[in-house]
């Protein structure tokens, strides 16, 4: 056998080794502190709005007061002829290549999709639709000047129901469709006609999951700055890497000149995965003035554009049988996804119809999805985006069924359990669930919190008027996105791939700089990427320097979103490293005359199996690989190794939630006494960044339940556009979570691990939604749709006690 | 978030800032915690040429007692009040406002002057009896609670005058109680009942309820005041009248609560407060 040949056999063994087993572990598993808070907690942290450029100009938008409206004209005379004001643009002046993205084409499906303009082409078609852009040298000036620019709206008939919009004589929002129906998507396995022939009882309910928007706390922003035929964006987003291509198509800008930085992001959920007017045009105008232009969103605008989520009428129906055995599953899902569709818009609803089966048996499944335009913002995807309202519609409906067959809700979630599989699971429509232990899950919430207890409290309360409930929810749901195979433009019609990046470069003193394709916005990838990268190359985390969410280093990227960080950008590191692990054996092995196959990671040092005595520690290891005069014959040099990782499959989380409230029977007013999340994400990298994933998340999830709600009147007036109105709950409307976790591993990557960071907002909607009808049954009330506002659930409540079915 | 362009001055003495204000005309406006003003210019509901800032004024701030009677500045941020438990539904009320930070800001005076019924002190103070005292080019006068607040955000204050400081009478051997219904913590009430009760044995000798929101000023329940006056005071007997806690009253419905809903609740918190003040629970 040649070296060659040896050292190739030995590289496979050796990335064999960190692919199959788990790391010789030090690092992973540990709560360790965040990297980032120090920056973060002391005001180091550099966000788009603390970047400012010599030049620099204001962008301010025109927005639209009107909800649906023809464009009579645009006078910008005033608003040019003010001081610092250095242009003013309307639709017609700006030569931008293309609308903006829509990236879901599914085979076979018409998706009536308008153009998308960055400023509005003839007619606006929401409040806030953006009719002018004023660029000037002062952000209050552009404001003022903003408000000079007079447009004459001719007003056209609103729809904002998304029932109505379907019906005949409704407003048409785009004319050239003759409809405001956008798509017809169907989803579906097994036999539904025998399912529900089959069933005792059948249970129907129409759930709506209103409108909620991400609300991050920092608003979106973005620099741009186009000079020497380069272009630089700083944006407040998740995708720097995707935004890329776009801003290089539709300004028409060679890829490789434009660079695009997320730099600290301060929140996304979902709502700053987006291609974005402002981005395009800001970009736009750099070019178009030779100065850099910014924009900060106020937090007026947020609300009004940034995207919004959910927005859903269920109609959800199961069969069961009066053992609690469910036949049949059908859900028809009627989405409101506004006035256009953005990045992922009408793809959002779909995304339900993954997980339609939950955590059950039911041996036929079937999901519709009719989307419809209304003239709201559009939707796209906030937090969970479509597996919240899976989770919302099945637990919900699972408790509503236990009240028809008079069953326990645990018992009859028992019952349709999917029993313990580790190696895959195929639910009727050809999902393969990775692996899942619900009733593990189940059985340790339980552990944490005895529902006959909390019963016995419940009736002491009753005589003072509060009324105690308790909720659950089991769930799993699909993230780490994606395989490209799967959701592709030949599979489910994503025009994309679903793969991630890392590269891990060990510089000539050993210090390290993983590059990662992820981009984050508060999660923590810092610390957890730190941590599985250390483990494999036998260093501690702080020596591991995580760079991301800049376009110009490292490999490209596709970014953050839809919990797939870990599960595919964490399995890329964790290859990237086992690379560079691989190529340090072999050098070790050569310098100390061993067989690579017997070099293993032991307290720091690459040393020989048996001699813990003769090894080299990795910065020896990088001394040789950059100055290779004793390296293997024809090894490159260098240390420095890079992995595209596209997963088999997608990965499912799984989990069970209990939530405890009080419900002020006179006021209607909730109070949540208690809440408690297993969730099972696999084996934890660090324990602490999931319990700050699962607690934001069920914020989330119960903020949406309780609270949160984008609201638009008649007309199209979006009544919730600022924090006053629209509820975002604080710490002091919440308890102190009790968080707990089952550990079961993936078969998908090697460090066997699930995405966790939607978890609890999927999880946590439905958990307080069934506590709190579980509160209301003695009061006659047997079902209620969220938000659970205090005037919602006194309402309930005398309706329940006039006899009038809620 | 942007306001209109305004001038900004902050004078150092009363009579100077009276003059500012005078000079200033129609477009000028006191600044004091700026917690209600400023995000009204920020949102452009507002956009007042000139801000004459109190902040630098001299004697606006503290808490006295008088005679047995309070004499509060103008300038006092709610966070005093809230702990200055010697004041009683005031400190109870002020703890209520938003979170910290805009206690911190707020002041007692801005509160008044600003005359949004939906917030927390103004139906204290006409619970209390209590009244302001006002300084203009014209020199000082006192305004009763009850002839202070005239409409929607609208007060008996001259544009040119500066209210100077907060009176309440002693209220030693009052029961108190405060209930203000809200969906979060922060949140202006939806509604709020303040009740004020002076017992002899069980015997109510005096009785004042506040309403909050439950109209374009703050109110008093005068029928619930009427059915205890003089009356025995128990579970029953305040039950009975606080059902009248919405006579007479039409709140304007708003996203978070219909009118019925808003008189449902001032008559649940009516007999909460009055439990309260009655120490009853
Ligand atoms: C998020 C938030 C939540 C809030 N929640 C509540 C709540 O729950 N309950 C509640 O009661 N309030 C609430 N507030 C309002 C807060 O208490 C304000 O601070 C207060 O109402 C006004 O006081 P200020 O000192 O900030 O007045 P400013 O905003 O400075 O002034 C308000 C108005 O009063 C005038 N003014 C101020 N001082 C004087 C004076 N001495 N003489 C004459 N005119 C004067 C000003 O010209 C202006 O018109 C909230 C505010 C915020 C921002």
């Amino acid at each position: 056998m040649s070296t060659g040949e040896a050292s190739t056999q030995a590289t496979r063994i050796a990335a064999e080794q960190t692919d199959a087993a788990p790391a010789p572990s030090n690092h992973v598993g540990q709560a360790l502190r965040r990297k980032e808070d120090p920056r973060l907690i002391t005001g180091k942290g550099t966000y788009v709005d603390d970047i400012n450029l010599t030049g620099q100009l204001w962008a301010a938008w025109v927005r639209s007061p009107e909800a649906h409206a023809k464009i009579v004209s645009i006078d910008t005379s005033q608003a040019k002829a003010r001081d610092g004001v250095r242009a003013v643009y309307t639709h017609e002046d700006l030569d931008i290549e293309a609308s903006l993205p829509m990236a879901w084409v599914p085979p076979g499906i018409e998706v009536n999709t308008p153009d998308h303009w960055v400023l509005a082409k003839g007619e606006v078609k929401h409040v806030g639709d953006p009719v002018a852009l004023v660029v000037g040298d002062d952000r209050y000036e552009v404001f003022d000047a903003a408000e000079d620019v007079i447009v004459e709206y001719d007003p056209l008939p609103v729809v904002t129901d998304p029932e109505k919009a379907l019906e005949s004589d409704s407003p048409v929002i785009h004319e050239q469709f003759a409809t405001n129906k956008v798509s017809e998507w169907s989803l579906g396995g097994g036999d539904l006609e025998a399912g529900f022939a089959e069933a005792d009882v059948v249970v129907e309910r129409r759930i709506v999951n209103h409108r909620i928007a991400g609300a991050a706390i920092e608003p979106r922003g973005v620099l741009a700055d186009f000079r020497a035929d380069r272009l630089t964006v700083w944006s407040s987003t998740q995708i720097p890497h995707l935004l890329r291509p776009f801003l290089s198509m539709l300004l028409g800008i060679s890829e490789d000149r434009v660079r695009v930085i997320a730099p600290e992001v301060g929140g996304g959920f979902g709502s700053k995965l987006q291609v974005y007017a402002e981005e395009v045009g800001c970009a736009w105008a750099s070019r178009k003035l030779g100065r850099p232009v910014k924009w900060i969103e106020t937090r007026s605008e947020g609300m009004m554009v940034t995207h919004h989520g959910r927005d859903q009428i269920d109609t959800v129906r199961v069969g069961a049988k009066r053992d609690g055995t469910i036949t049949a599953w059908h859900s028809k899902i009627l989405a409101d996804i506004g006035a256009y569709q953005m990045f992922f818009t009408p793809m959002i609803p779909e995304l339900s119809a993954f997980v339609m089966c939950g955590v059950y048996k039911t041996p036929a499944v079937q999901t519709d999805v009719v989307n419809v335009m209304t003239n709201k913002f559009p939707t796209d995807a906030i937090r969970g985006a479509g597996r919240p309202e899976a989770t919302h519609m099945i637990e919900v409906t699972m408790d509503q069924l236990a009240q028809e067959l008079d069953m326990d809700p645990l018992e009859l979630r028992r019952k349709n359990f999917i029993p313990p599989f580790s190696e895959g699971h195929e639910t009727p429509i050809g999902v393969v669930y990775d692996s899942g232990n619900y009733e593990l899950a189940l059985n340790k919430l339980l552990e944490h919190i005895d529902p006959a207890k909390v019963r016995q409290e419940a009736a002491e309360l009753r005589e003072r008027g509060i009324y105690r409930g308790i909720g659950f929810c089991t769930y799993t749901e699909i993230c780490g996105n994606a395989p490209s195979r799967i959701v592709g433009p030949s599979g489910f019609g994503v025009q994309g791939g679903g793969w991630e990046s890392a590269a891990v470069r060990v510089h000539a003193s050993g210090a390290v700089t993983l590059y990662t394709g992820t981009s984050p916005h508060g999660q923590g990838h810092e610390t957890g990427f730190a941590q599985i990268v250390a483990d494999r190359l036998g260093i501690d985390p702080a020596q591991v320097d995580v760079i991301h969410g800049d376009t110009q280093a490292g490999p490209w990227g596709l970014d953050t979103y839809g919990s797939r960080t870990l599960a595919v950008g964490g399995e890329a590191a964790a290859r990237a490293a086992g690379k560079v692990a691989a190529k340090a054996r072999e050098i070790v092995a050569h310098q100390l005359e061993a067989d690579p196959a017997d070099i293993e990671l032991r307290e720091g040092r690459f040393s020989v199996r048996g001699s813990p005595d003769k090894g080299m520690t990795l910065s020896e290891v990088a001394g040789a690989a950059y100055a290779p005069e004793n390296i293997p014959e024809g090894m490159e040099p260098g240390l420095d190794e890079q992995s595209f990782y596209d997963p088999e499959n997608f990965v499912f989380p799984f989990g069970a939630h209990a939530c405890v409230v009080d419900v002020d029977a006179e006021t209607g007013k909730i109070d949540v006494v208690r809440y408690v999340a297993v969730d099972d994400c696999g084996p934890a990298i660090n324990p602490m960044l999931i319990d700050g994933q699962v607690h934001g998340g069920i914020v989330h999830g119960v903020g949406q339940a309780l609270y949160e709600r984008i609201h638009y009147d008649q007309d199209g007036q979006l009544v919730t556009g600022s924090f006053v109105d629209y509820a975002l709950p604080t710490a002091a409307e919440m308890p102190s979570f009790e968080t707990d976790r089952t550990e079961t591993p993936s078969p998908v990557n090697s460090l066997r691990v699930k995405g966790v960071g939607e978890a609890g907002t999927i999880a946590a909607s439905p958990t307080v939604t069934n506590a709190v009808i579980d509160a209301l049954r003695p009061l006659g009330v047997t079902f209620i749709n969220m938000p659970l506002s205090p005037m919602r659930v006194w309402e309930a409540i005398q309706e329940a006690k006039g006899g009038v079915a809620a | 978030m942007i306001p209109a362009e305004f001038d900004y001055t902050a004078p150092e003495s009363l009579d100077a800032a009276i003059k500012a204000l005078a000079d200033g005309g129609e477009d000028a406006k006191l600044l004091a915690g700026g917690h209600s003003l400023l995000p009204l210019m920020k949102l452009r509901l507002a956009a007042p040429a000139l801000l004459v800032d109190l902040r630098k004024v001299p004697g606006l701030h503290g808490i006295e007692r008088e005679d047995g009677s309070w004499r509060i500045g103008a300038m006092t941020p709610h966070t005093d009040l809230e702990h200055s438990p010697q004041l009683g539904i005031f400190a109870k009320a002020a703890g209520t406002i938003a979170d910290p930070q805009v206690r911190n800001r707020g002041t007692v005076g801005g509160s008044l002057a600003h005359g949004d019924p939906a917030s927390d002190l103004p139906a204290v103070l006409l619970a209390a009896d209590g009244s302001v005292t006002v300084q203009g080019p014209g020199g000082q006068r006192a305004i009763s609670a009850g002839e202070l607040f005239r409409d929607y955000m609208e007060t008996a204050i001259e544009p040119t005058e500066v209210l100077t400081e907060v009176r309440i009478p002693s209220l030693d051997g009052w029961g108190f109680g405060y209930e203000k219904f809200n969906r979060r913590s922060e949140d202006w009430a939806m509604v709020a009942v303040s009740a004020l009760v002076k017992q002899t044995g069980d015997i109510c000798e005096e009785v004042r309820v506040g309403l909050t929101n439950m109209g374009s000023v703050p109110l008093r329940a005068g029928a619930v005041e009427e059915a205890l006056r003089g009356k025995p005071l128990s579970a029953e007997s305040i039950a009975s009248a606080a059902e009248q806690a919405a006579e007479g009253t039409d709140p304007p419905a708003d996203l978070n609560a219909s009118t019925d809903y808003k008189r449902h609740l001032a008559r649940v918190l009516c007999r909460r407060a009055l439990g309260q003040a009655a120490g009853l629970t």
